[in-house]
Protein backbone atom coordinates (compact mmCIF):
# COMPACT_ATOMS: atom_id res chain seq x y z
CA UNK A 1 0.00 0.00 0.00
CA UNK A 2 2.40 2.75 0.68
CA UNK A 3 4.43 2.13 -2.15
CA UNK A 4 1.26 2.19 -4.71
CA UNK A 5 0.82 5.40 -6.15
CA UNK A 6 -2.39 6.90 -6.15
CA UNK A 7 -4.29 7.64 -9.23
CA UNK A 8 -5.81 11.14 -9.23
CA UNK A 9 -8.89 12.07 -12.57
CA UNK A 10 -9.86 15.46 -13.20
CA UNK A 11 -12.83 16.08 -15.19
CA UNK A 12 -12.96 19.79 -16.59
CA UNK A 13 -13.57 21.89 -19.83
CA UNK A 14 -11.02 24.55 -18.93
CA UNK A 15 -7.80 23.25 -20.40
CA UNK A 16 -5.90 25.71 -18.84
CA UNK A 17 -7.25 24.54 -15.40
CA UNK A 18 -6.52 20.81 -16.05
CA UNK A 19 -2.85 22.06 -17.23
CA UNK A 20 -2.27 23.42 -14.36
CA UNK A 21 -3.91 20.90 -11.98
CA UNK A 22 -1.67 18.17 -13.92
CA UNK A 23 1.75 20.28 -13.08
CA UNK A 24 0.75 20.98 -9.49
CA UNK A 25 0.69 17.26 -9.05
CA UNK A 26 4.14 17.11 -10.54
CA UNK A 27 6.02 18.64 -7.17
CA UNK A 28 4.02 16.87 -4.40
CA UNK A 29 5.47 14.08 -2.25
CA UNK A 30 2.69 11.48 -3.04
CA UNK A 31 3.05 9.62 -6.07
CA UNK A 32 0.47 9.73 -8.11
CA UNK A 33 -0.67 9.08 -11.81
CA UNK A 34 -3.02 12.00 -12.59
CA UNK A 35 -5.45 11.71 -15.80
CA UNK A 36 -8.17 14.07 -16.97
CA UNK A 37 -11.19 14.04 -19.29
CA UNK A 38 -13.11 17.11 -20.92
CA UNK A 39 -16.54 16.85 -19.45
CA UNK A 40 -19.13 15.16 -17.67
CA UNK A 41 -20.43 12.89 -20.59
CA UNK A 42 -16.82 11.71 -21.42
CA UNK A 43 -15.78 10.95 -17.49
CA UNK A 44 -18.88 9.10 -16.93
CA UNK A 45 -18.04 7.08 -20.35
CA UNK A 46 -14.23 6.64 -19.56
CA UNK A 47 -15.51 5.34 -15.38
CA UNK A 48 -18.01 2.67 -17.06
CA UNK A 49 -15.30 1.36 -19.29
CA UNK A 50 -12.44 1.11 -16.72
CA UNK A 51 -14.84 -0.37 -14.14
CA UNK A 52 -11.32 -2.25 -13.04
CA UNK A 53 -9.28 0.29 -13.02
CA UNK A 54 -11.35 3.08 -11.04
CA UNK A 55 -9.35 6.40 -9.33
CA UNK A 56 -8.96 6.96 -5.81
CA UNK A 57 -9.85 10.20 -6.01
CA UNK A 58 -12.06 12.31 -8.62
CA UNK A 59 -12.14 15.72 -9.00
CA UNK A 60 -15.18 17.26 -10.51
CA UNK A 61 -15.56 20.70 -12.14
CA UNK A 62 -19.09 21.95 -11.13
CA UNK A 63 -19.57 23.68 -14.62
CA UNK A 64 -19.10 21.66 -17.23
CA UNK A 65 -20.89 21.58 -20.63
CA UNK A 66 -23.41 18.81 -21.34
CA UNK A 67 -23.17 17.43 -17.93
CA UNK A 68 -22.49 19.59 -14.76
CA UNK A 69 -20.23 18.31 -12.01
CA UNK A 70 -23.38 17.96 -9.81
CA UNK A 71 -24.90 15.72 -12.57
CA UNK A 72 -22.13 13.60 -12.30
CA UNK A 73 -21.74 13.45 -8.63
CA UNK A 74 -25.32 12.27 -8.29
CA UNK A 75 -25.22 10.06 -10.43
CA UNK A 76 -21.70 8.64 -9.79
CA UNK A 77 -23.49 8.14 -5.67
CA UNK A 78 -26.57 6.23 -7.60
CA UNK A 79 -23.77 3.83 -8.88
CA UNK A 80 -22.93 1.05 -6.57
CA UNK A 81 -19.45 0.03 -8.29
CA UNK A 82 -18.54 3.50 -8.13
CA UNK A 83 -19.66 4.04 -4.89
CA UNK A 84 -15.90 3.75 -3.02
CA UNK A 85 -13.77 6.41 -4.74
CA UNK A 86 -13.49 10.20 -3.02
CA UNK A 87 -14.96 12.46 -4.96
CA UNK A 88 -13.78 16.26 -4.37
CA UNK A 89 -15.64 19.38 -5.93
CA UNK A 90 -12.89 21.76 -7.88
CA UNK A 91 -14.93 24.65 -8.70
CA UNK A 92 -14.86 28.50 -9.27
CA UNK A 93 -17.81 28.98 -7.15
CA UNK A 94 -17.66 29.38 -3.27
CA UNK A 95 -21.69 29.92 -2.28
CA UNK A 96 -22.65 28.34 0.64
CA UNK A 97 -25.30 26.48 -1.08
CA UNK A 98 -22.93 25.08 -3.67
CA UNK A 99 -20.92 24.04 -1.26
CA UNK A 100 -23.64 22.16 0.93
CA UNK A 101 -25.25 21.06 -2.01
CA UNK A 102 -22.26 18.97 -3.17
CA UNK A 103 -21.54 17.42 0.37
CA UNK A 104 -25.32 16.31 0.78
CA UNK A 105 -25.30 14.48 -2.67
CA UNK A 106 -22.00 12.65 -1.35
CA UNK A 107 -18.59 14.49 -2.17
CA UNK A 108 -16.10 14.43 0.06
CA UNK A 109 -14.10 17.46 -1.01
CA UNK A 110 -15.29 20.84 -1.80
CA UNK A 111 -11.86 23.27 -3.26
CA UNK A 112 -12.70 26.48 -4.28
CA UNK A 113 -9.98 27.05 -7.24
CA UNK A 114 -7.42 29.45 -6.02
CA UNK A 115 -6.17 32.29 -8.02
CA UNK A 116 -2.20 31.05 -7.56
CA UNK A 117 -0.30 28.21 -8.05
CA UNK A 118 1.47 27.73 -4.70
CA UNK A 119 -2.10 27.99 -2.73
CA UNK A 120 -3.13 24.98 -5.47
CA UNK A 121 -0.22 23.06 -4.99
CA UNK A 122 -0.79 23.32 -1.32
CA UNK A 123 -4.41 22.46 -1.36
CA UNK A 124 -4.12 19.59 -3.47
CA UNK A 125 -1.48 17.83 -1.78
CA UNK A 126 -3.58 17.92 1.67
CA UNK A 127 -6.52 16.79 -0.10
CA UNK A 128 -4.40 14.05 -1.36
CA UNK A 129 -2.11 13.35 2.03
CA UNK A 130 -5.67 13.54 4.08
CA UNK A 131 -7.23 10.90 1.49
CA UNK A 132 -4.44 8.96 1.62
CA UNK A 133 -4.81 8.89 5.69
CA UNK A 134 -8.20 7.61 5.24
CA UNK A 135 -7.61 5.01 2.70
CA UNK A 136 -4.46 3.43 4.70
CA UNK A 137 -5.92 4.09 8.30
CA UNK A 138 -9.03 2.16 7.85
CA UNK A 139 -10.70 5.54 8.11
CA UNK A 140 -14.87 5.98 7.52
CA UNK A 141 -15.29 7.71 4.14
CA UNK A 142 -18.59 8.83 4.89
CA UNK A 143 -17.61 10.94 7.38
CA UNK A 144 -14.79 12.82 5.60
CA UNK A 145 -15.37 15.73 4.71
CA UNK A 146 -13.10 18.52 3.40
CA UNK A 147 -13.46 22.07 2.52
CA UNK A 148 -10.98 24.34 1.48
CA UNK B 1 -37.16 1.63 11.09
CA UNK B 2 -33.96 3.76 11.30
CA UNK B 3 -31.77 3.56 13.96
CA UNK B 4 -27.79 4.70 14.58
CA UNK B 5 -25.62 2.17 16.17
CA UNK B 6 -22.62 2.82 18.78
CA UNK B 7 -19.44 0.84 17.48
CA UNK B 8 -16.79 0.09 20.05
CA UNK B 9 -14.25 -0.95 17.33
CA UNK B 10 -12.19 -2.13 19.83
CA UNK B 11 -14.30 -5.05 20.61
CA UNK B 12 -15.22 -5.89 17.14
CA UNK B 13 -11.57 -5.92 15.85
CA UNK B 14 -10.91 -8.79 18.92
CA UNK B 15 -13.98 -10.49 18.67
CA UNK B 16 -13.72 -10.80 15.08
CA UNK B 17 -10.01 -12.47 15.45
CA UNK B 18 -11.02 -14.46 17.63
CA UNK B 19 -13.90 -16.51 15.43
CA UNK B 20 -11.68 -16.83 13.07
CA UNK B 21 -8.91 -18.31 14.96
CA UNK B 22 -10.99 -20.16 16.93
CA UNK B 23 -12.85 -21.74 13.08
CA UNK B 24 -9.19 -22.93 12.39
CA UNK B 25 -8.54 -24.14 15.42
CA UNK B 26 -5.09 -22.43 16.04
CA UNK B 27 -3.54 -22.23 19.73
CA UNK B 28 -3.07 -18.29 20.34
CA UNK B 29 -3.16 -15.04 22.37
CA UNK B 30 -4.00 -11.74 21.54
CA UNK B 31 -1.67 -9.06 22.94
CA UNK B 32 -2.09 -5.06 23.53
CA UNK B 33 -2.10 -3.11 20.17
CA UNK B 34 -3.43 -5.68 17.41
CA UNK B 35 -0.55 -7.73 17.93
CA UNK B 36 -1.15 -11.96 18.44
CA UNK B 37 0.73 -14.79 18.71
CA UNK B 38 0.32 -17.94 17.45
CA UNK B 39 1.82 -21.00 19.18
CA UNK B 40 2.31 -23.72 16.61
CA UNK B 41 3.89 -23.17 13.11
CA UNK B 42 0.81 -22.03 10.12
CA UNK B 43 1.28 -24.06 7.10
CA UNK B 44 0.58 -22.06 4.45
CA UNK B 45 -2.73 -22.75 2.89
CA UNK B 46 -3.91 -21.75 6.59
CA UNK B 47 -1.74 -19.17 6.69
CA UNK B 48 -3.31 -18.06 2.76
CA UNK B 49 -7.00 -18.90 4.32
CA UNK B 50 -6.55 -16.63 7.32
CA UNK B 51 -5.19 -13.65 5.29
CA UNK B 52 -8.19 -13.69 2.72
CA UNK B 53 -10.58 -14.26 5.79
CA UNK B 54 -9.26 -11.08 7.44
CA UNK B 55 -9.22 -8.81 4.14
CA UNK B 56 -12.87 -9.30 4.20
CA UNK B 57 -13.36 -7.22 7.00
CA UNK B 58 -10.45 -4.80 5.85
CA UNK B 59 -7.95 -6.64 8.28
CA UNK B 60 -4.37 -6.96 7.09
CA UNK B 61 -1.36 -8.67 8.21
CA UNK B 62 1.36 -6.77 8.57
CA UNK B 63 4.74 -8.65 8.81
CA UNK B 64 7.90 -6.12 7.91
CA UNK B 65 9.71 -4.65 11.58
CA UNK B 66 9.28 -1.17 10.32
CA UNK B 67 5.42 -1.38 9.50
CA UNK B 68 4.60 -3.75 12.35
CA UNK B 69 6.00 -0.79 14.75
CA UNK B 70 3.90 2.06 12.78
CA UNK B 71 1.02 -0.09 13.08
CA UNK B 72 1.39 -0.67 16.65
CA UNK B 73 1.61 3.33 17.18
CA UNK B 74 -1.72 3.68 14.95
CA UNK B 75 -3.31 0.96 17.10
CA UNK B 76 -2.15 2.63 20.11
CA UNK B 77 -3.01 6.59 18.85
CA UNK B 78 -6.77 4.75 17.88
CA UNK B 79 -7.36 2.51 20.55
CA UNK B 80 -6.47 6.06 23.07
CA UNK B 81 -8.99 8.07 20.97
CA UNK B 82 -12.19 5.76 21.45
CA UNK B 83 -11.79 4.64 24.77
CA UNK B 84 -15.11 5.80 26.96
CA UNK B 85 -12.64 7.97 29.68
CA UNK B 86 -11.84 11.16 28.89
CA UNK B 87 -8.64 11.35 26.87
CA UNK B 88 -5.49 12.71 28.32
CA UNK B 89 -4.36 16.10 27.60
CA UNK B 90 -1.96 16.00 24.17
CA UNK B 91 1.14 17.58 26.00
CA UNK B 92 0.86 13.86 27.79
CA UNK B 93 0.45 11.96 24.43
CA UNK B 94 4.55 11.42 24.03
CA UNK B 95 4.99 9.69 27.22
CA UNK B 96 1.79 7.69 26.91
CA UNK B 97 3.28 6.08 23.78
CA UNK B 98 6.52 5.35 25.16
CA UNK B 99 5.54 3.90 27.69
CA UNK B 100 2.94 1.53 25.80
CA UNK B 101 5.46 1.39 23.04
CA UNK B 102 8.97 0.45 25.15
CA UNK B 103 10.20 2.70 22.87
CA UNK B 104 12.07 6.42 23.40
CA UNK B 105 9.10 8.81 21.49
CA UNK B 106 11.96 10.31 19.39
CA UNK B 107 12.52 6.98 17.76
CA UNK B 108 8.60 6.71 17.54
CA UNK B 109 8.01 10.37 16.31
CA UNK B 110 10.63 10.13 13.26
CA UNK B 111 9.92 6.98 12.27
CA UNK B 112 5.84 7.49 12.05
CA UNK B 113 7.07 10.58 10.09
CA UNK B 114 9.06 8.75 7.48
CA UNK B 115 6.75 6.59 6.13
CA UNK B 116 2.85 7.52 6.81
CA UNK B 117 3.62 11.66 5.43
CA UNK B 118 2.41 12.50 8.67
CA UNK B 119 3.09 12.99 11.81
CA UNK B 120 2.21 11.53 15.12
CA UNK B 121 0.96 14.73 16.14
CA UNK B 122 -1.32 15.57 13.17
CA UNK B 123 -2.46 11.69 13.06
CA UNK B 124 -3.48 12.00 16.54
CA UNK B 125 -5.62 15.07 15.60
CA UNK B 126 -7.17 13.50 12.84
CA UNK B 127 -8.18 10.61 14.54
CA UNK B 128 -9.50 13.17 17.36
CA UNK B 129 -11.41 14.70 14.73
CA UNK B 130 -13.25 11.30 13.67
CA UNK B 131 -13.86 10.34 17.18
CA UNK B 132 -15.57 14.12 17.34
CA UNK B 133 -17.28 13.53 14.29
CA UNK B 134 -18.59 10.74 15.54
CA UNK B 135 -19.63 12.11 18.75
CA UNK B 136 -21.48 15.61 17.07
CA UNK B 137 -23.86 12.75 14.58
CA UNK B 138 -24.67 9.77 17.09
CA UNK B 139 -24.62 10.75 20.68
CA UNK B 140 -26.37 13.30 22.25
CA UNK B 141 -23.29 15.37 23.78
CA UNK B 142 -23.06 18.91 22.79
CA UNK B 143 -19.96 20.86 21.54
CA UNK B 144 -19.06 21.72 25.24
CA UNK B 145 -19.18 18.00 26.38
CA UNK B 146 -17.61 16.99 23.69
CA UNK B 147 -14.53 19.29 23.61
CA UNK B 148 -14.34 17.83 27.98
CA UNK B 149 -14.66 14.47 27.07
CA UNK B 150 -11.86 14.93 23.93
CA UNK B 151 -9.81 16.93 26.34
CA UNK B 152 -9.73 20.30 24.22
CA UNK B 153 -9.32 23.29 26.75
CA UNK B 154 -12.46 24.74 25.57
CA UNK B 155 -15.65 24.80 23.36
CA UNK B 156 -13.94 27.57 21.44
CA UNK B 157 -10.78 25.86 21.32
CA UNK B 158 -12.27 22.57 19.91
CA UNK B 159 -14.19 24.25 17.49
CA UNK B 160 -11.11 25.73 15.82
CA UNK B 161 -9.51 22.55 15.53
CA UNK B 162 -12.45 21.18 13.99
CA UNK B 163 -12.36 23.93 11.58
CA UNK B 164 -8.89 24.06 10.48
CA UNK B 165 -8.90 20.23 10.16
CA UNK B 166 -12.66 19.76 8.48
CA UNK B 167 -12.68 23.52 6.99
CA UNK B 168 -16.04 23.70 8.70
CA UNK B 169 -18.00 24.20 12.18
CA UNK B 170 -19.04 21.44 14.08
CA UNK B 171 -22.57 22.52 13.97
CA UNK B 172 -22.53 23.34 10.32
CA UNK B 173 -20.78 19.66 9.75
CA UNK B 174 -23.29 18.10 12.02
CA UNK B 175 -26.45 19.90 9.65
CA UNK B 176 -24.68 18.05 6.44
CA UNK B 177 -24.61 15.26 7.50
CA UNK B 178 -27.99 15.24 8.96
CA UNK B 179 -29.45 16.49 5.90
CA UNK B 180 -27.45 14.06 3.62
CA UNK B 181 -28.84 11.07 5.83
CA UNK B 182 -32.87 12.23 5.28
CA UNK B 183 -31.70 12.91 1.68
CA UNK B 184 -30.77 9.09 1.17
CA UNK B 185 -33.79 8.06 3.26
CA UNK B 186 -36.38 9.87 1.34
CA UNK B 187 -34.51 9.35 -1.85
CA UNK B 188 -34.36 13.38 -2.35
CA UNK B 189 -32.08 15.21 -4.59
CA UNK B 190 -30.57 18.56 -3.34
CA UNK B 191 -29.82 20.93 -6.77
Amino acid sequence: MQNESIYVLLADDDKDDRDFFIEAFESIRIKTIVKTVNDGVELMKHLALNRNKLPHILFLDLNMPLKSGMECLIEIKKTDYLNDMAIAIYSTSASEQDIENAFVNGANVYIKKPHDFATLKKFLEEVITINWQYQTSGLNRDSFLLNL
Amino acid sequence: MRFIVKIDINIVGKKLLQEHFDKLLLDYSLKANGEVEINEELSSEKYKELTLELSKYGIEIIESEKNILIQKIKNAIIEMVYMDERLPITSSIPTYLSDKLKYRYGYLSNLFSSSTYTSIENFTQLQKIERAKQLITDSELNCSEIAWKLNYSSSAHFSNQFKKVTGLTPTRYQRIIQKRRDAQNEGTIWE
